[in-house]
């Protein structure tokens, strides 16, 4: 009869620990963006032909030249990529040296898009199929990596870059070139 | 007006609910008190002023009252009538005041009908379930009601998600709701027996046939849930393990439990307290199932229902009432007197390994769901699925199923080996010989390989207990632990030769082409736009042709819904005695040619049937129940008539005789 007793306040503490635990999850803000099991890993081999005359192709190679830069997933016909256009000059602007892959995109369209939101980039490479984008562990457009000069992922950002993302971005950018 | 006049009857019967309590309480802790009297009527009054509140709702989503905010938000003038009311309960308000009026019928139920067990428990029984409704009411009123006005009314509705749109899933929610409402009933007479100490076999008596109903829901709603999820995704899978399939799975497991524990209290007075702590478990998983449902803390393919400041209170009225019935439970259980003891092989051994068997695949299946939710607070993703579950489940699932063809053909008490060594021989042999000839033959995997070995052995032990005995007289609930435990093996045989043969394709296809997969040979003739009432799909037209037979023609969809704007897949089912062809239309993929993803599902359609046969077997257990009851009510009645009557005579006529 101890015994059963005292299971039994073990079970009204087992409960009441459950309890702690939902009220603990359900205060704290929900995170439904899955991150990429690639941060802190290197960049997957690839080699992408240019998506847009003006610009050259992509390659892994060119992400390990010893700086570090924002790998920028983009396409053309996504809105938030628009949305995001602005942010993207400003980090060009201080001093961020940004490559892009289009995904599913048409060199013209790509073209127009540079025309109109503005060219912050400098290499873009074309990814018909997404298969880069899914090798990198991206589940949607628009998504940015930093990608230190060793050519490992520092950090992801998923979605449109919005002004506050700006500084933490570049603060990730300075982080992946000292190496800290 | 209509709306209003359902706002005003759900306050009453919350006043009503209030009143309920205080009067049990008077009642319980004063023998006799004058109050108590009013337990019974505050109960059937609010049954009343609940199916009041809840033909409101109906009302104003029949008649698309666009004024009301719920129907603004989840109706539309242009849908059919029974998508309107299921509008009424399709969403989180409306499923709320479902939930509330239903537990109101059952109390108001209870109040008028049930005699049997001593008036001080049965005081303390409506006072917990007014006291469980309470918190209802409070939830419903404060923050989710569904009479809300909206000023100004908007021209027209936002419609109902189409996934919902679908004559399966207007009621399976409501289907698991009266499952969960059934089980807070059980609750309530656990928790009144604990309060009295007064755990007897007529407790138990009268508490299974609520359990029995709950059990006989929770079994269709999951069939229900897991045949549209079936066909409504579009992904070809039954089961997915997911955190709002497991929280409909555990208390049906809890509940399968507590039937079985019950019948053994009923029967041989053993089991007393772990009767009640099931009791209180199994309302516990009802509650934190719609936790889980409605916070939306786990991410799920049911994130249409979740609001997560709705999540704090229902976890509020968990930690009250589960919290509440644990502490009781832990201060009275030793208070309660043993039950009657038993052999290890007797009818009661067999329904303890059951018991110990389900809980443990209810704690395996708590631990996969919330493991989730308890690394995520350490910053770490991690989902669990089916390598977790199928095989830690299997550890308990597949023994229990030996134990269950076995156990229902021992005796209560004491039995003896030599006695059934036949039947136990002979269901073992037979598990044997279709282990080693399915081996032989196919060589599937371990898991689907004892599954159908298992189903062989639990179909046929299922049907032993008709051996010997005349059919004609065999009492109801016989017939439906027959029925249950067979359609546990139907069940099992679908999903076993499902995962052991099913075979998948997927291919891009234009008109003319044509694909194989098993023995089918689909041909695609056409790829036509069409539209519905409120949708515009692509559909591939198809024949089918099974082993170079007559093609068999049909056409599944890739729909667009425009309010709210949503793609759905509407695949095509071509159903033989021998399985399931499953088709899907997917996007265009190049020029002209579209995706397709097609299965030949050898006997996947036994899993519902098995379902079907389970809950089926549990109706016929509960008509046995109750007759049972009312012949028995009929008697008592009888002898007390007589008795008046000898009483009134002045002499004995005679002792009674029943």
């Amino acid at each position: 009869m101890r015994r059963l007793r005292l299971s039994l306040w073990l079970l009204v503490a087992l409960a009441l620990a459950l309890f702690a635990l939902f009220a603990l999850q359900l205060s704290r803000p929900k995170n439904e963006f899955v991150q990429s099991a690639l941060v802190g890993k290197r960049v997957p081999d690839f080699a992408l032909a240019p998506a847009v005359e003006s610009h050259p192709g992509l390659s892994s190679a060119d992400l390990a030249d010893g700086r570090p830069k924002l790998l920028n997933v983009f396409g053309s016909w996504c809105i938030p990529c628009r949305a995001e256009a602005p942010q993207l000059e400003a980090l060009r602007r201080q001093g961020a040296e940004i490559v892009a892959v289009a995904i599913r995109d048409r060199p013209e369209d790509v073209a127009g898009f540079l025309q109109v939101y503005g060219d912050p980039f400098t290499r873009i490479g074309a990814d018909q199929i997404s298969a880069v984008q899914l090798s990198l562990g991206s589940s949607g457009v628009p998504e940015t990596f930093v990608v230190d000069g060793a050519g490992i992922i520092t950090h992801q950002h998923i979605g449109d870059i919005r002004e506050r993302d700006v500084a933490i971005l570049l603060d990730e950018l300075r982080r992946a070139g000292t190496g800290a | 007006m209509i709306a209003e006049l359902g706002l005003a009857a759900l306050w009453l019967a919350a006043a009503l609910s209030a009143l309920q309590l205080l009067a049990a309480i008077a009642g319980v802790r004063a023998q006799g008190s004058a109050i108590a009297a009013l337990v019974r009527p505050a109960a059937a009054v609010q049954a009343l002023l609940c199916a009041i509140a809840f033909l409101a709702l109906l009302y104003v989503f029949a008649s698309t009252d666009l004024s009301v905010a719920l129907v603004a938000a989840n109706s539309h003038s242009d849908k059919p009538l029974i998508f309107k009311l299921a509008g009424a309960w399709g969403n989180h308000e409306g499923s709320m005041l479902l939930w509330v009026s239903v537990m109101a019928l059952a109390g108001g139920l209870i109040a008028i009908v049930e005699r049997r067990l001593p008036e001080r428990t049965m005081l303390a029984t409506l006072g917990a379930q007014s006291f469980v409704s309470l918190g209802f009411y409070a939830f419903l009123l404060f923050s989710s009601n569904p009479f809300e006005r909206l000023d100004p009314a908007p021209l027209q509705g936002n419609g109902l998600n189409p996934l919902l749109q679908d004559i399966g899933l207007a009621f399976h929610p409501p289907t698991l709701y009266f499952g969960y409402v059934g089980l807070s009933v059980a609750f309530s007479f656990a928790v009144g027996a604990l309060v009295t100490r007064q755990v007897t076999p007529e407790f138990a008596r009268v508490m299974r046939p609520w359990v029995l109903g709950a059990w006989i829901f929770l079994t269709l709603g999951i069939t229900a849930g897991s045949f549209w999820a079936y066909y409504e995704l579009g992904w070809g899978g039954w089961w997915f393990w997911d955190p709002v399939e497991n929280a409909s799975l555990m208390p049906w497991l809890a509940a399968t439990a507590l039937l079985h524990s019950a019948s053994v209290l009923a029967a041989r007075d053993a089991l007393r307290t772990w009767t009640i702590m099931l009791g209180v478990v199994a309302f516990s998983m009802s509650m934190i199932g719609t936790f889980l449902v409605r916070s939306g803390i786990l991410t799920s393919v049911h994130a249409f229902a979740v609001d997560p400041e709705r999540g704090s209170f229902i976890l509020a009225l968990l930690a009250i009432y589960i919290g509440g019935a644990l502490v009781l439970f832990a201060l009275r259980a030793n208070t309660v007197a043993e039950g009657e003891r038993f052999a290890l092989l007797s009818r009661e051994g067999a329904l303890v390994v059951n018991n110990v068997a389900l809980s443990s695949i209810l704690g395996i299946v708590l631990l996969g769901t919330l493991y989730p939710l308890l690394t995520e607070a350490f910053d770490l993703r991690v989902s669990v699925g089916p390598p977790y579950f199928n095989p830690v489940g299997a550890m308990f699932f597949l023994p229990m199923l030996v134990v269950l063809a076995i156990g229902p053909l021992l005796r209560w008490r004491r039995d003896s080996f030599a006695r059934v060594r036949w039947q136990v021989l002979a269901v073992l042999g037979l598990a044997g010989v279709v282990l080693l000839a399915v081996w032989l033959v196919t060589q599937i995997k371990l898991l689907p390989l004892l599954g159908i070995a298992l189903a062989a052995a639990v179909a046929l032990g299922s049907l032993l207990p008709l051996r010997g005995r005349d059919l004609g007289r065999l009492p109801l609930p016989v017939w439906g632990m027959v029925i249950s435990h067979f359609g546990i093996a139907v069940a099992l045989f679908g999903m076993a030769a499902d995962s052991a043969f099913q075979e998948e394709r997927l291919v891009a296809a234009g008109v003319g082409e044509t694909v194989a997969v098993g023995p089918w040979q689909a041909r695609v003739t056409a790829i036509v736009p069409t539209a519905g009432p409120n949708w515009t799909a692509m559909e591939a037209q198809m024949a089918f042709a099974y082993d170079g037979g007559a093609p068999r023609l049909a056409a599944p969809q890739a729909r667009q819904f425009w309010s709210p704007p949503q793609e759905t897949s509407e695949v095509a089912l071509i159903t033989r005695w021998n399985g399931q062809l499953y088709v899907a239309v997917g996007n265009e993929v190049e020029n002209e040619r579209w995706q397709l993803r097609l299965w030949w599902k050898p006997f996947v359609t036994f899993i519902w049937y098995g379902g079907v046969l389970i809950a089926l077997g549990g109706v016929l257990a509960l008509i046995g129940r109750v007759a049972g009851d009312l012949r028995r009510r009929a008697a008592v009645r009888l002898i007390e008539e007589r008795r008046a009557d000898e009483a009134n005579a002045g002499f004995p006529l005679a002792r009674d005789r029943a």
